[in-house]
């Protein structure tokens, strides 16, 4: 997997500041004119071109969850990773929208382009969730939510004239926000990820890690990463996906040593040096995000963005979703017919959550 | 209780400009990285009749020596041939399958002759789509064996396509991307052939057959996919021959007034078709199998299976709704076998059941008359038995008498008595 792909990305988790990597094509461009004098060269490897063109013009989605408690920054992280307003910060809002009553779920779309790339990137926001005095079951509006992607789906894929290109509104990605406490994970935070590990991609960020120490943040790390072994909860890149060797030994590298992610997240820039970075400006120095020695968001940034994107929706549409679609077309042979299935009145998505194949 | 906000796709939309540089530009290597890892699969389908030089236009087309026996004129029917061969180039692996006709145009009665190959595409198009309606499915490693080009082989006769051609094609254009080519064109000259071209051209127009159409779309090969549609159908030679052309060694044929280059485009458009097949065109050939040809095939044969989609005023079936219908059709279909299997086996049952009852009178009975037998015999004996010991019985008497008469006879007379006694019993 990792053939073609720049070579800097491990070159810039050694170095301080993070270069701005352009990635080399896959394969030397052939010109699409005639050539007459190639005898032995066929031609098969132009099919790579023709696909990159393909994929350009149809352009990709992306839908990515940010699940936590307010304050955790989940909004100005999002922000910063795709440096631009995509979130709305909660605490831009008006006065009067104090902290709902039960979790929403809030999916804003927006258009970004670059070098040529559509991205239509929705981000889907959970005010609410865990800020209750009774947090009992607050994902189960957020699993909800997920499985009527999947159900919207599984009805336009089933239809008889279907759409040439079926709109894509699943979740590729849920960045679940953990406090920086420093002890360990609270029951919310291995229950909601318990349930939910299961039906998406979930990938855990420690958030506003500028509070912890270098020691305090790698012990945490640690004690994190233990328990959610012990508690069997399968974070992307999950174990049994892995699909040769190379993959594995580049998963097993960012599953046992990186993740979860400590991140800081900031849309001001400072001078520092010379240069303009985001950061944080505290009266004891200027965090620097994207400098790797400060904290991980470069790491983060990467591995979602500029390398796993396309396996994120990948695992989602060949793993999650086909799971999803086993288990609801295996369900309604039980259930009589006219009730509850596809295309009549839209079938009450359950909620609680489908157990899935295990 | 849940209050779900979402803007909907499309409806206003906003295009965020980027701060900074973000990343996702790299996404389409991404994509292309992972179909590489996978390899790509695409197939060929070769109709001509036989001797057209199939076989050898592919072998020339992707410079490989396929194995294969030249096919003879005496094939009953027409069959369909296929072989998968792994090419590797750079890093790219392809699968390619290569299906070919055999003795297609050599019978009598060539009514029949298309209906081989329509059900050949149809079977795959039907593979996947079992592979899509499975409840587990792995689709995304799924050897896709549905036809994306096929190639049909025009004999140079230099007037006109033939019938045959004309039946074939107009049933095969609605299934799978036609890319008509004139084969063995060095039997043509110059002129003749850009008459051939227009004719061919007309007749397909006239006829209603939609032959694919490069695409035109796409700025950056726009132009010369028109061009290049404007020079169908291309007149191709095939050639594995290398011969020393010059200083450098080609793909020719030799003639003694000449030798023709493969690739060179002043003799033949082989070049012209190479470039179309495989370097411009390979992606948007599966892609339009998949997006048009497939989904056509699906639509028509779900609807022939009793789905319907949602109709926005009457109330709507549902995929689930018929699926559960045919579901229990097929359910009490298999009730039905099941009973009558069932009644079958009864009545076998009983049927032997009757016959051993029946041997079992008849031994019974059997048993009886020996046993009656036996009792016969028995008293038989018994009687003689009992005679006999009467006669035992009778005879002691008399002796016992005798000897007592006897020993009263000695006392009185003597043996004289005796005797007389003795001459008396005798």
């Amino acid at each position: 997997m990792s053939k073609g792909l720049p070579e800097t990305r491990t070159d810039a988790a050694m170095s301080e500041l993070v270069p701005e990597p352009r990635p080399k094509p896959a394969v030397p461009m052939k010109p699409v004119g005639i050539n007459p004098n190639l005898l032995g060269y066929i031609g098969i490897d132009t099919i790579i071109e023709q696909m990159r063109k393909k994929t350009m013009k149809t352009g990709f989605d992306f839908n990515i969850m940010v699940v936590g408690q307010s304050g955790l920054g989940k909004s100005t992280l999002v922000n910063t990773l795709f440096k631009s307003q995509v979130s709305r910060k909660a605490s831009s809002w008006n006065r009067e929208e104090k902290i709902p009553k039960t979790v929403e779920i809030k999916a804003i779309g927006h258009v970004i382009e670059e070098g040529g790339v559509k991205m239509k990137l929705t981000v889907i926001d959970t005010p609410g969730f865990g800020d209750q005095i009774n947090n009992e079951r607050c994902w189960e509006p957020i699993e909800k939510y997920i499985n009527e992607q999947y159900e919207k789906f599984l009805k336009e894929e089933v239809n008889i004239a279907r759409k040439k290109r079926i709109p894509d509104t699943r979740v590729h990605c849920c960045l679940y926000f953990i406090s920086p406490t420093g002890h360990s994970l609270r029951p919310l935070d291995l229950e909601f990820m318990k349930h939910l590990s299961k039906v998406v991609n979930i990938i855990p960020v420690i958030a506003k890690a500028d509070t912890m120490t270098l020691e305090e943040k790698s012990e945490f790390k640690q004690r994190v990463r233990k328990e959610l072994e012990v508690n069997g909860i399968e974070f992307y890149p999950q174990k049994e996906f892995d699909e040769d060797l190379e993959d594995k030994t580049e998963n097993d590298k960012i599953r046992q040593e990186s993740m979860p992610f400590a991140v800081v997240g900031s849309d001001k820039e400072y001078q520092v040096n010379g240069k303009r970075v985001l950061g944080r400006k505290t009266p004891w120095g200027i965090i620097e995000v994207e400098n790797l020695n400060h904290c991980e968001f470069a790491l983060l940034r990467d591995f979602v963005i500029r390398t796993h994107l396309q396996d994120l929706k990948e695992v989602t549409h060949n793993i999650h979703y086909e799971t999803y679609r086993a288990k609801r077309l295996n369900d309604n042979g039980g259930l009589p017919p006219g009730e509850g299935l596809l295309g009549t009145v839209l079938p009450p998505v359950p909620a609680t959550p489908c157990p899935t194949a295990e | 209780i849940c209050n779900s906000i979402s803007r909907p796709t499309g409806e206003g939309c906003r295009t965020v400009p980027l701060a900074g540089h973000v990343g996702f530009d790299s996404l389409p290597d991404q994509l292309v990285n992972k179909s590489v890892s996978q390899g790509f699969c695409f197939n060929i389908l070769c109709v001509g009749e036989t001797g057209l030089g199939k076989s050898t236009l592919m072998d020339t087309l992707f410079n490989t020596k396929f194995e294969g026996e030249p096919a003879t004129h005496t094939q009953p029917g027409v069959q369909l041939r296929s072989n998968t061969y792994d090419l590797q180039e750079s890093n790219v692996g392809l699968k390619l399958t290569i299906v070919s006709t055999v003795g297609f145009g050599d019978q009598i009665n060539k009514e029949d002759s298309y209906k081989p190959i329509v059900e050949f595409i149809d079977a795959q198009f039907e593979a996947y789509l079992q592979e899509e309606l499975k409840i587990r499915r792995v689709l995304h490693t799924y050897h896709d064996s549905r036809i994306h080009a096929c190639l049909y082989f025009i004999a140079p006769t230099g007037h006109s396509l033939k019938s045959l051609d004309l039946v074939t094609m107009k049933k095969l254009d609605s299934k799978v991307n036609i890319i008509p080519i004139i084969a063995k064109s060095d039997a043509i000259s110059k002129s003749e052939l850009t008459k051939f071209k227009i004719k061919i051209t007309s007749e397909l127009v006239s006829n209603g057959v939609q032959i694919y159409q490069f695409p035109t779309d796409d700025e950056s090969v726009a132009e010369i996919n028109g061009t290049m549609n404007a020079h169908l159908p291309f007149a191709v030679i095939g050639s594995t021959e290398e011969l020393k052309i010059g200083n450098k060694m080609m793909k020719a044929r030799q003639y003694p007034w000449g030798t023709v280059q493969v690739e060179n485009e002043a003799h033949c458009d082989f070049v012209k078709l190479r470039e179309m097949l495989i370097r411009v065109n390979m992606e948007d050939l599966r892609e339009q199998t998949h997006s048009r040809h497939y989904e056509l095939y699906r639509r028509c044969k779900l609807e022939e299976m009793g789905f319907k989609d949602t109709d926005p005023d009457s109330k709507p079936f549902s995929l689930q709704e018929t699926y559960e219908a045919k579901r229990n059709e097929f359910l009490g279909e298999l009730q039905k076998k099941e009973e009558e299997m069932r009644q079958m086996f009864v009545q076998r049952v009983k049927e032997k059941e009757a016959e051993l009852k029946e041997a079992e009178k008849e031994l019974h009975e059997k048993f009886d008359r020996l046993k009656k037998l036996h009792q016969d015999e028995k008293k038989k004996l018994e009687d003689k038995k009992k005679s006999l010991d009467d006669e035992v019985n009778a005879f002691k008497q008399r002796k016992t008498a005798a000897e007592l008469l006897q020993s009263q006879g000695s006392q009185a007379g003597g043996s004289q008595t005796l005797k007389r006694d003795k001459e008396k019993k005798k």
